[in-house]
């Protein structure tokens, strides 16, 4: 009798091997019980039954926080609520189409995605196509990783203007996200571009406005995007930041990109923005400053295009010209400085406003000062709060939601039960994927900790979770005639869309509304 | 079927063995099989201490054996053959290390991020990140190796950082990124083993980049 069976390792190159010659032989159904008996470790002592966690969002905090809770909880089951009928969240809709290496972690998703304990659920808003407490009662936890789905605004006269932009709404056309699939920026308006804020967003949007069009086609940019381009007269593109160099939000390898472009000189910044002896700044401002003071691989007498990074100045309105009543014609920034207490090449540097105005003309304007997430209906009926000026649900370092009511005292904040949450709705929209990863795994490794310790969960005060999941929540959803996308479905659209794609001779052409990623289910 | 690690060949062979005839499987005890798995890995080098928890890559292993059962065949194949076929430029991280020609063994040495060390004997050539990935060591390599993420961050604790190739620009660059970085931070997935670093020591620094006072500053 054996009692303790572990899987001896095999590493995944001989198992694939292994699996599809057995398939070959016809033999794939016999033996594999065998295997199956790992040690459970971690099984819940409350209940026989595996612990349920649904995870909202399907960007890179919902996929790793999933990959590390079930490797920690050995039995977790995970469903995952996804709005879209796509999965990976800013990782399709957001990372830059000549960045495909940077979208090599839709591997590892792929990989969570395959396991049996494991559901995608695509094609629901959770809030809005079903209510959000209607999954409490089926799970022990709900995270929250729905990302960050607004974007902030800059509060000046004229931001409605036609030819102003956000750069969300611009990022999701050219990354083909149904909600901007028609926005069309009219990129044959003019020649001057100004680009409002200076993180790495404002710089893709930089790139991508003065990269030439070829050099994007084998990219999964959309076909309409290339069309759109391939039209721009776009010459000149300033991107203006209130404060300066040493507090810009952009890192390196984006500026070192955007100076090694073909045909696109920089022109030079202002060298008294720079320390004098650069030697002695911190490796990192160091370096960016080396960057920005060596300028353009390609000199402006050859160049066909431009751009350069204007510092100090904050903007104060967008204004139309009377010969073009409603279109964009030019750009009123206030001057600042740095405040007296501040060390100009420190890089929490504050400003003040000098109350001097300078304006640049710009037929074209993309406002980059940062995504925003919101709260989603439902929310306060769970105990969740929401705090709507950091944009964030709040929480302790590592995930767990906390509640100003949920303390012990009558003025403690405390942990709500089974509630978490990860990724931009956790800590603001900020911060690369590797450290949306890092931020994923404290919340998995607080919500496994937190199993095992047998604190509270969802229904502790009650009878418990009734451990159905999905299969709980799925008659709502049919009452509402929602057309929920499995993980097999996402299969077919992908792969559609990389036949799509290899017709023009690209990596994928994406689908840009939900209509047509149905279409090639249902049809 | 071509399985190229002799361990797992064995394994496997004996998997397909009782697949073969089911009612001999029994006769075939796991327990043995990961005896032989063990013992007839003789180039793939030993461990200094193992590692108890039972991470990623034997999951995964679980979970393929799950879906041979679970899955109708056609599923079943697919899903083989899906692993990598998602990646949208060409991975340089691949699933086996190169064994190393007797004699010729490198040795070296991760420190976790619990401070225990765990050494491998690997051949010339073989990069951290294939290393580390090869023995479940926590380290992720989100961006596949392409120098993208600095999910691979490691610190060289031994004499060995300036025996190797200095870093490029785009090291460099990924490498500002890095929480915690270091005079002798590199990226796992662009250092290479060679004859100079044996005996190469590299620290793995802890993830609590989410809990530094950075992400929390306001401006
Ligand atoms: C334009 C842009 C480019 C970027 N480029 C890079 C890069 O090159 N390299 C890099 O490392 N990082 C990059 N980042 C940062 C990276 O994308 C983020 O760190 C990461 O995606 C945040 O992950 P998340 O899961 O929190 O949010 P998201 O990726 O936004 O995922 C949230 C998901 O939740 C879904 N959702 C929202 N509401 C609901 C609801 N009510 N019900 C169900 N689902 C819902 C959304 O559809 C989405 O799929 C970029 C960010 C942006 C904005
Ligand atoms: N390639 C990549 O790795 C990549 C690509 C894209 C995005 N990302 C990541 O995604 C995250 C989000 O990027 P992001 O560019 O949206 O945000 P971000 O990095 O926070 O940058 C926002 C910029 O907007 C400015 N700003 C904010 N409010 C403003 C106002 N009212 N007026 C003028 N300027 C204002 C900020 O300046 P102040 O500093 O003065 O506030 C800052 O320069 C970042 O962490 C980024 O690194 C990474
Ligand atoms: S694995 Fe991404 S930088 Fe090394």
């Amino acid at each position: 009798m054996q009692l303790f069976r572990r899987t001896p390792y095999v590493c995944p190159g001989c198992s694939r091997k292994l699996v599809s010659s057995l398939r070959r032989r016809n033999l794939s159904k016999v033996t594999f019980n065998d295997f199956r008996n790992t040690p459970r470790s971690f099984s819940h002592a409350r209940t026989k039954r595996p612990f349920r966690l649904a995870i909202i969002g399907s960007g890179p905090a919902g996929f790793y926080t999933a990959y590390r809770v079930m490797q920690k909880v050995q039995d977790a089951v995970v469903d995952m609520y996804e709005h879209l009928p796509v999965p990976y969240g800013l990782v399709r809709f957001g990372v830059a189409p000549d960045h495909p290496e940077v979208k090599n972690c839709q591997e590892k998703f792929e990989e969570v995605a395959s396991s049996p304990r494991f559901k995608f659920i695509g094609n629901v808003d959770v809030g809005h196509d079903i209510p959000l407490p209607s999954l409490k009662p089926h799970y022990d936890a709900i995270l929250f990783a729905y990302g960050a789905s607004k974007d902030k605004k800059l509060k000046i006269p004229g931001e409605d203007l036609e030819g102003v932009y956000s750069a969300r709404a611009f990022v999701g056309w050219y990354n083909g996200l149904p909600e901007y699939a028609n926005l069309d920026p009219l990129l044959g308006a003019g020649e001057e571009v100004v680009v409002i804020g200076q993180g790495n967003v404002a710089l893709d949007v930089a790139r991508i406005l003065l990269t030439g069009v070829d050099a994007l086609r084998k990219t999964d940019i959309t076909e309409r995007a290339l069309e759109t381009l391939a039209r721009s007269k776009v010459k000149s593109v300033k991107v203006v930041g209130r404060r300066g160099p040493m507090q810009a939000a952009f890192t390196i390898k984006e500026a070192r990109e955007l100076m090694n472009l073909p045909s696109v000189s920089f022109e030079a910044t202002d060298s008294s923005l720079f320390p004098a002896d650069i030697t002695k700044l911190p490796r990192v401002q160091k370096r960016l400053t080396q960057v920005l003071t060596k300028g353009s691989a390609a000199s402006a007498s050859t160049a066909s295009k431009s751009w350069d990074l204007s510092f100090l100045l904050s903007p104060k309105s967008f204004n139309d010209s009377p010969s073009n009543l409603g279109s964009l014609s030019s750009i009123e920034f206030e001057k600042t400085e740095f405040t007296p207490d501040s060390d100009p090449f420190d890089r929490n540097a504050k400003v003040t406003s000098t109350g001097r105005t300078t304006t640049f003309p710009a037929s074209l304007a993309f406002r980059s000062v940062g995504y925003k997430s919101s709260s989603i209906p439902g929310l306060a009926e769970l105990d969740v709060p929401f705090d709507e000026r950091m944009g964030i649900i709040p929480n302790d370092p590592y995930g767990r939601v906390m509640n100003p009511q949920s303390g012990p005292g009558a003025l403690t904040a405390g942990p709500v039960p089974g509630m978490y949450c990860a990724g931009w709705v956790k800590r603001g929209p900020t911060g690369v994927i590797a450290s949306t990863m890092d931020d994923a795994f404290a919340s998995a490794d607080a919500i496994a900790r937190d199993w095992k310790q047998q604190v509270p969960f969802l229904n502790s005060d009650n009878s418990g979770s009734t451990g159905m999941g999905w299969d709980g929540v799925k008659e709502e959803a049919k009452k509402r005639g929602l057309r929920p996308v499995s993980w097999e479905d996402w299969k077919m659209i992908d792969k559609a869309e990389k036949e799509r794609g290899n017709a023009v001779g690209k990596e994928r052409e994406k689908f840009t509304n939900v209509s047509e990623m149905l279409k090639v289910l249902d049809s | 079927m071509s399985i190229t690690h002799p361990s797992c060949r064995i394994v496997l062979s004996a998997i397909s063995r009782s697949a073969r005839s089911p009612s001999s499987s029994s006769r075939v005890s796991l327990s043995q099989l990961r005896h032989i798995h063990t013992r007839s890995s003789n180039w793939y080098p030993n461990r200094a201490s193992s590692i108890n928890s039972q991470r990623w890559k034997s999951w995964r292993a679980l979970q393929i054996y799950e879906h041979a059962q679970k899955l109708p065949s056609a599923t079943f194949a697919a899903f083989a053959r899906s692993r990598r076929r998602f990646s949208s430029t060409p991975i340089s991280r691949h699933g086996h290390l190169t064994p190393p020609k007797p004699g010729e063994e490198l040795s070296v040495t991760f420190v976790d991020k619990e401070g225990q060390s765990h050494s491998f004997q690997v051949a010339d050539g073989d990069n951290l990140l294939d290393i580390a990935q090869a023995y479940d060591l926590e380290m992720e390599g989100a961006c596949g190796g392409s120098c993208a993420c600095s999910t691979c961050h490691v610190i060289v604790t031994s004499d060995h950082y300036d025996l190797m190739p200095e870093p490029d620009d785009d090291e460099n660059d990924m490498l500002d990124l890095a929480f915690g970085l270091t005079e002798t931070s590199r990226l796992g997935c662009q250092v290479k083993m060679a004859k100079e670093l044996d005996g190469l020591v590299v620290k793995l620094p802890s993830m609590t980049r989410n809990l530094q006072a950075s992400d929390f500053e306001s401006k």
